[in-house]
């Protein structure tokens, strides 16, 4: 089953130190490096900070365009991984492999079960 | 005949439904389908086990023609599949095996599903007793409290979320087994507990919940046998079952100190002794095994005079460090009052925040009953009986409250 991990942090407005810096990179590495070996990689993308997200609404036909993103939370979607596990308690093993922490300040990972669409004719 | 079958039919659910129903969500992968199957095969019981006789093995008639109904289930959706071809769903194959077989740790796959993190908490336990403890739903809801409407909800949700997120049916491997132990041990409990004292009922044991935790407990303690604390939950259970049959007298019921203890079950003692030592030799320490101690100093007294009540306070302050509950405090304070120090042990339990708690009112009349101060006692009784559910609980207040009269 394809599952999707979505990864909420913290938004900082301070730059990382490039101590930090590099333990985030490398944590992201060994995970993209390991789930490529297994063939289990499907897709991880990293997302611009959400001063660059655009909400679009489309409300009786009519687009209401705002600023931001849909929701201002504390935590925001940074970015996400997907991967093919047999399971829950293998995604979750991955989720706790991913970092989603910047400068101490925690984060998530929310795992979500892709649907399959029914196939096109 | 036809009252035996149908008795045999009800026994075997009774005993069985757990172990069963383990087996077919193995088999076929869903909790519906397996609910389902089990369902069509006591029913098909019913009808026919009065008539060709109870069969030799009915547990694995039951697993037979359960099996049965779920490959023509399974023909069914390939057929229903197969129809809607352009609007096919990726759903995985279902292979069923040629002959069902019970595997001994089916059920502790099933806790471990039903106890999994990703389940909300409050469906986690409900799922538990509906499915390994063969409850309906109205009799958890009444366990808990809750509207059945409510309660079915959550069930369908949690059942709904193990199919659709793929909650995989097994034994957690190594790295997760411990953290995900506590729960499954406390969900055990829970069960030993229900049927130890039926919320509310006629019957205040319900042997064959008790039996079950009991087994659970034991499958538990041989999957995991270095692990001090399943051997401390195995043997509160077996200590506490052993004063089963003296419990209640004449649908009446009666207290450790009033209970017949040449007619508690030596066997289950000895078991359980056994586990306590070998557990407190081993660490670290837990709660279950504190807990266990303190029935074994219970077991080991001859009379009830006899008690190390000074031992079992000091227990008590153990368990404290790990469940500094206020329901753990007023055991405490009842161990220090019944070790001789009545007025302190009144003092302690006059600090609690315990008012709603039927048995923190028994517990303080019982203390005042010796004391000689009999009309607090009487207070307390009338207190303890307006929050009291079980009707031999009720029946054993108002006992107490008349002999105070006296």
């Amino acid at each position: 089953m394809r599952y999707m991990f979505l990864i909420y942090s913290q938004e900082t407005t301070e730059s990382l130190t490039p101590e930090e810096m590099a333990n985030v990179y490398s944590g992201h590495a060994a995970v993209l490096d390991e789930a490529a070996a297994k063939r289990i990689l499907l897709g991880a993308e990293r997302l611009r900070p959400t001063a660059s997200a655009t909400t679009v609404r489309v409300d009786s036909g009519k687009a209401l365009v705002t600023d931001g993103p849909f929701a201002e939370t504390k935590e925001q979607l940074a970015g996400y991984y997907i991967l093919e596990c047999a399971h829950l308690d293998e995604a979750m093993e991955w989720a706790k492999r991913i970092p989603t922490a910047c400068r101490g300040g925690g984060g998530c990972i929310e795992i979500r079960p892709i649907d399959d669409l029914p196939k096109r004719a | 005949m036809t009252v035996d079958a149908k008795q045999a039919v009800e026994a075997v659910f009774r005993e069985q439904s757990g172990r069963i129903i383990s087996t077919l969500i193995r088999i076929s992968g869903s909790f519906d389908w397996a609910e389902e199957a089990m369902q069509e095969a006591f029913t098909s019981a019913l009808i026919s086990w009065p008539e060709k006789g109870i069969p030799q093995n009915p547990g694995a008639w039951i697993v037979a023609a359960a099996h049965r109904k779920l490959i023509d289930q399974s023909r069914r959706e390939r057929t229903r599949r197969e129809k809607q071809d352009s609007l096919e769903y990726e759903t995985q194959a279902i292979s069923l095996p040629e002959a069902p077989m019970s595997l001994p740790d089916d059920r502790l796959r099933l806790i471990f599903t039903c106890r999994h993190p990703a389940l909300e908490q409050g469906a986690q336990v409900a799922l538990t007793l509906r499915t390994l403890g063969g409850l309906t739903t109205t009799e958890i809801a009444k366990a808990f409290l809750m509207p059945e409407p409510t309660l079915a909800q959550r069930l369908v949700r949690a059942k709904r979320k193990i199919r659709d997120a793929r909650i995989p049916y097994v034994i957690p491997a190594p790295g997760q087994l411990r953290e995900r132990l506590t729960t499954v041990q406390a969900v055990i409990y829970l069960i030993f507990n229900e049927g130890y004292a039926a919320a509310s009922g006629e019957h205040l044991v319900r042997r064959d919940l008790c039996a079950e935790a009991i087994r659970l407990g034991r499958l538990l303690s041989e999957l995991l046998p270095d692990e001090p604390e399943n051997m401390g939950l195995l043997a509160l259970m077996l200590l506490h079952d052993s004063r089963r049959e003296t419990r209640v007298r004449d649908g009446q019921l009666v207290t450790l100190e009033d209970q017949e203890r040449s007619c508690w079950d030596r066997s289950q003692i000895r078991e359980g002794l056994r586990l306590v030592e070998a557990a407190l030799q081993r660490r670290p320490l837990g709660p279950y095994q504190l807990q266990a101690a303190i029935a074994a100093v219970h077991a080991e007294a001859k009379t009830a005079l006899e008690t190390d009540w000074y031992q079992i306070a000091r227990l008590y302050e153990k368990l404290f460090a790990f469940n500094n509950s206020a329901v753990v405090a007023l055991n405490h304070a009842a161990a220090v009052a019944m070790s001789g120090a009545l007025q302190e042990g009144l003092t302690l339990m006059d600090n609690l925040d315990l008012d709603r708690y039927y048995l923190f009112h028994a517990a303080r009349a019982d203390i005042l009953r010796r004391m000689n101060r009999p009309a607090e006692a009487m207070e307390a009784y009338r207190k303890a009986l307006a929050l009291a559910t079980n009707r031999v609980e009720q029946e054993f207040l108002e006992r107490r409250l008349s002999s105070c009269l006296n």
